[in-house]
């Protein structure tokens, strides 16, 4: 990539392509941005469906709609797409579409860089599920069976599945190490002169720290899933104790990059949660200087914490103890950050347009994964929650209600600047309770299905969990018709409905507010000077 | 708006209805072990303790949601950032909070109940050996009255029921054929090893869960203080069979151990005896096996599930020859492949008695489809000798 | 519009900065192989002992402890051999150097080769198990038919923490990659 060739292609954007060589060629933040949120959404409902099957099969004990080999298929890539295809590219779509806008710049900095980045993910969503079809043909034996994970010896005895998976895995890392690489420049870099770093938009703050631990995690990933590779084609010994390898060490990788990829997904929301607060409070954020503070901390814990997804493993008495107060340390800034949260709203002047519907809601039920997340922490009573569905409620409590829902405000907040046309208030507010109703009853009954006894990943199960599955089985297939509706808005919002001012919002504040609804195709061609 | 309130509300009836079920419980199960028991008590105080903040903060939440409100008029104040000595305090108390709940109200007893699980100061009267495989348990007493007993414990839930093609007994899922047995009161410090991928042993009564990795040993332990049948399952994904590979302890009194030691090791050394059998005896026999331990794998029909699990009906191995010209078996002749195992496929040998896998050998050799045309029938004593 | 000239060459500097962060994880996923086994040597994080011989001089002698060694012994599948420790279990000073036997035997029709895999529990003593002569150390290759008596020589160093009474030694015996 040549500086030439930028300069070059940004020069003819006026008449930029249209129809699908749009699409393919462009290097425009907002094209791009598009792009993102549209897959992000196609994905969540790829990702959803596959989980309204398992909970279908679950909907009562016994075995009524497929074999327990193909429930482990679905458990496996209805995770890796919801964490890498769906929530990942929901966050970084916002970036590309807000972050030139809230920080005052004309584009992302490198973005021949920013197109690549967006279409090897469409390549890698399509071999995480090529399996699936090959199967059909009679090709292998299906998805990806040992779940998200990737544990050993298990993935090294898998089929050929595990191969998509981990080539699949590479690709969407190699992507979102772009985009970071991308977001870490444009931040650093093309900020509007006068908005120093702690002038900062909170989301701009939110991202940098993801995009930080994105570029120092996702290689440990890629490096673990590489070894996996060479231990199952190449004959090296990574995680085989018959050559001197440990299974066990494989977990230590996996999870070096997987805690942190859990505030990979939250920081973002962490980062517009506050503004989408001030918008609808009327009332500026509160503490901004302790919250950004709290984000760096949050940061830095996320990569000294790994081993608490795998107490049970066995680790020596100061290991445990180690990772169990670590752990709970995470909880001394989320409890800032919880405090300034709240204390934006406090005293405010608020109205509950559905952006903030979404944003109470989100605090309430990240809060119960928060909570909770702190009990797990307990190495004694975590032997008796690890890999229950105790665990599993926890963690949609943190990535579907704490990330996917506040994805959700996000959308609703933005979606007028986007489009420049407002989307139906009505129906927003009906898809937020039926999602923050249908989401509790979902995970409710895990939480209790998980302390009486009943193990994750399992396809049938015993009969006194039946009543518990029946409620969560019912909830979850309310919570995603739900997103029919909230695919309806969306698409209704973009063909049409009452025009948008700029400001959208009478309390929005931020650069981006300052532009027309929706945006022109070049933002800001006088870069704005912040004071 | 309204409905979706009536649909909550609805919600939580059902769930107030259920609560006069009796065979499940809101909490962990009846704890009957002191770790269980230290487990429980960690948990519910921790419960009890996040489920304060949540309401309390829930509350103010809602008492500013309900007040603090545009339609009503109020007039936002304009507070940035803490700035008086107030705020700060106030900034201050959530951190000091849970600086005190992490570290001393949680964070102390958190440090006991560690130290209680990895305890390895006392010796322990019992010591027990259970490998995972797929997917099923293999126990071995290593010491005390019950040495060398060693058994495998298969899933007994019948295929119809997991198929709706039969009613679901009262512990479908959670029955094995054979049951670990163990003495109430006695410290039995259990060893934990896997001869494929990882498993998880766990009964949630006994609050001890371990990995159990191949290649590697693991231990934890177990007090049983109350007589009874305690049930758990292997909660580390290791394959198909993972939700099939339930754990069934029976604990009994010391006195009832010792018989049962007894009688066990009576039953084993039996088994050595091998005696001539005819072949529709060693098909019968052979059936049972079958479809106890091989079954999951390779079907009930022998058609197997490829390329993971190879058929039986029509293969090789299970038709062409056992034995070479010296009386010896071949390597990878059907008899090696049942005793030693290969990649997924388990070793018997350390599981099955002689009788076992001679049965199971001559009955995957002239049912299943096949009719095999050398070796068609192996006896115990082959087996026994193959064995040493 | 068009980026300033200066600001993508200082875009571009940047992301190759940001590159050579990548890299550095890249490289520090590769290591932490090798520094995951020297932790595990240290802290007895998976229950590893020593696979090369230590020597007997080292060996101080505690006569007034006493710890128990257990011994287990597990046959991976595709191995066709009996193998079982001679004694299941032995009482030891700290620092008395001791022999134990193990045998294997190979009851398949063919030369075959394996490789023992040691594994000590607790973890905190498996530092402390110091092996001066083991079959572990090699593969061992069995004709068919052969009983081969497979030797230990080993002893706890007298610094096994004070609240571990009894250990127990496991070898799996898995085939040996060819």
């Amino acid at each position: 990539m040549s500086t030439t060739t930028v300069a070059h292609h940004d020069e003819h954007h006026d008449d930029h392509p249209t129809g699908i060589m749009r699409w393919l060629t462009t290097t425009n933040h907002k094209d791009i941005g598009t792009m993102y949120l549209t897959f992000s959404l196609v994905m969540f409902l790829v990702g959803g469906s596959m989980i309204l099957g398992i909970r279908a099969e679950l909907f009562k004990p016994g075995l009524q709609l497929m074999n327990p080999e193909f429930f482990n298929q679905l458990i496996g890539v209805h995770a890796l797409i919801m964490i890498f295809a769906a929530l990942m590219p929901a966050a970084t779509g916002f970036a590309n579409w807000m972050l030139p806008l809230q920080i005052g710049a004309p584009d992302m900095a490198l973005p021949r860089l920013n197109n690549w980045g967006f279409w090897i993910l469409p390549p890698s969503a399509i071999l995480l599920t090529l399996p699936f079809t090959l199967a059909l043909f009679g090709v292998g034996d299906g998805a990806l069976a040992t779940g998200w994970t990737f544990y050993p010896p298990l993935s090294v005895q898998g089929g050929i599945g595990v191969d998509f998976a981990i080539f699949a895995v590479h690709l969407l890392g190699i992507s979102s190490v772009l985009g970071s690489i991308n977001i870490i420049v444009t931040i650093y870099n093309m900020r509007a002169p006068g908005m120093t770093l702690m002038k900062m938009p909170m989301f701009a703050w939110g991202w940098l720290i993801t995009a930080f631990l994105l570029i120092a995690t996702i290689p440990v990933l890629a490096g673990a899933v590489t070894m996996l590779l060479t231990d199952r084609h190449f004959g090296t010994h990574f995680f085989d104790a018959a050559g001197g390898g440990d299974p066990i060490m494989f977990q230590h990788l996996f999870w070096f990059f997987g805690h942190p990829e859990v505030y990979i997904l939250l920081l973002p929301v962490w980062g517009f949660i506050p503004q989408i607060l001030q918008t609808f409070s009327r009332k500026p954020m509160y503490g901004y200087k302790a919250q950004v503070y709290s984000l760096w901390s949050i940061g830095a814990l996320a990569v000294v914490v790994w081993a608490h997804h795998f107490f049970t493993a066995g680790m020596p008495v100061p290991a445990l103890l180690y990772f169990m107060y670590s752990t709970m340390a995470i909880s001394l800034p989320l409890a800032v950050l919880f405090y300034c949260w709240i204390r934006t709203m406090w005293k405010g002047s608020m109205s509950f347009e559905t952006p903030m519907l979404f944003t109470v809601g989100w605090i309430i039920l990240f809060g119960i994964g928060g909570l909770t997340g702190l009990v797990l922490a307990d190495v004694a009573a975590d032997a008796q929650y690890h890999n229950s569905y105790f665990v599993v409620a926890h963690f949609h409590y943190t990535l579907f209600a704490g990330g996917i829902m506040g994805i959700m405000a996000g959308v609703y907040y933005w979606l007028p600047k986007m489009t420049g046309h407002m989307y139906n208030e009505k129906l927003g507010k009906t898809h937020f309770w039926l999602t923050a109703i249908s989401f509790n009853v979902t995970f409710i009954p895990q939480f209790f299905v998980g302390l009486a006894g009943m193990p994750r990943r399992i396809p049938d199960y015993a009969l006194q969990f039946a009543e518990f599955n029946m409620i969560s089985t019912v909830g979850a297939f309310v919570l995603g018709l739900s997103q029919l509706l909230f695919v309806y808005i969306i698409l209704s919002c973009v063909k049409g409905g009452k025009k948008a001012t700029d400001n959208v919002w009478e309390g929005a504040q931020g650069l981006e507010w300052t532009l027309p609804s929706p945006p022109p195709y070049h933002s800001f061609t006088e870069q704005p000077v912040v004071k | 708006m309204q409905g979706m309130k009536k649909l909550g509300v609805g919600a939580f009836a059902l769930f107030l209805s259920l609560s006069a079920r009796a065979d499940f419980t809101w909490n962990f199960p009846e704890p009957v072990t002191p770790m269980a028991l230290d487990t429980l008590h960690v948990h519910n105080k921790f419960m009890l303790i996040t489920a304060v903040i949540f309401v309390a903060v829930l509350a103010i939440m809602i008492y500013s949601i309900v007040t603090h409100r545009h339609s009503k008029g109020y007039k936002p104040v304009a507070d940035k950032a803490p700035s008086t000595a107030v705020e700060i305090f106030w900034t201050l108390i959530p951190f000091a909070i849970l600086l005190l709940i992490d570290f001393v109200i949680m964070g102390i007893p958190a440090y006991h109940s560690v130290v209680m699980m990895e305890d390895t100061r006392d010796q322990s009267t019992m010591v027990i050996k259970i490998t995972g495989s797929q997917w099923r348990w293999q126990y071995e007493y290593l010491d005390g009255d019950a040495k060398g007993i060693k058994f495998v414990s298969n899933l007994a839930t019948s295929n119809d029921q997991m198929h709706n093609e039969a009613d679901k007994g009262e512990h479908y899922l959670l029955e094995v054929d054979n049951p670990l047995v163990l003495p109430v009161g006695e410290k039995v410090r259990i060893l934990m090893t896997a001869s494929d991928v990882l498993h998880n042993w766990w009964v949630p009564q006994f609050g001890s869960s371990r990995v159990a990795v191949p290649g590697f040993i693991r231990e934890t332990w177990v007090q049983v203080e109350k007589a009874g049948v305690y049930r758990g399952q292997c909660k580390e994904l290791c394959g198909k069979g993972h939700g099939y590979m339930p754990v069934v302890v029976n604990a009994v009194s010391k006195e009832e151990f010792a018989q049962w030691a007894n009688k066990k090791q009576d039953e084993q050394k039996a088994a050595n005896d091998v005696k001539e059998m005819t072949k529709d005896e060693l098909v019968a026999q052979g059936k049972v096996v079958y479809e106890k331990n091989c079954a999951v794998c390779h079907q009930v029909t022998g058609a197997g599930l490829p390329p993971a699990f190879p058929a039986l009906t029509g293969s090789k191995i299970a038709t062409g020859p056992i034995f070479g010209a010296d009386g010896k078996y071949q390597k990878d002749s059907h008899l090696d492949r049942v005793l030693n195992g290969k990649g997924v496929m388990p070793a018997w040998k350390a599981t099955l008695n002689d009788t076992e896998i001679a049965a199971v050998i001559t009955y995957e050799r002239n049912a299943l489809g096949n009719t095999a045309a050398v070796d068609a029938l192996v006896q115990p004593a082959q087996v026994k000798a193959a064995r040493e | 519009m068009a980026l300033e000239q200066a600001q993508v060459a200082a875009n571009k500097k940047l992301a190759l900065k940001l590159v050579w962060i990548i890299a550095g994880a890249l490289l520090f996923a590769f290591a932490l192989v090798p520094l995951y086994d020297v932790i595990c040597s240290v802290t007895g994080l998976n229950g590893k002992t020593n696979n090369t011989a230590e020597s007997a001089s080292k060996a101080v002698v505690d006569l007034k402890r006493e710890v128990t060694v257990q011994f287990v012994s597990s046959v991976m599948p595709g191995l066709g051999w009996n193998f079982y420790p001679k004694q299941s279990s032995v009482v030891v000073h700290p620092g008395q150097v001791t022999t134990v036997m193990f045998e294997a035997k190979n009851i398949t029709s063919e030369e075959v080769a394996g490789q023992a895999i040691p594994s000590v529990t607790p973890g905190k003593a498996s530092a402390h198990l110091k092996k001066i002569e083991c079959f572990c150390f090699v593969r061992q290759t069995l004709k068919p038919g052969e009983v081969k008596a497979l030797p230990l020589r080993f002893f706890v160093s007298a610094d096994l923490p004070k609240d571990v009474q009894e250990m127990t030694l496991s070898y799996s015996f898995f085939p040996a990659s060819q």
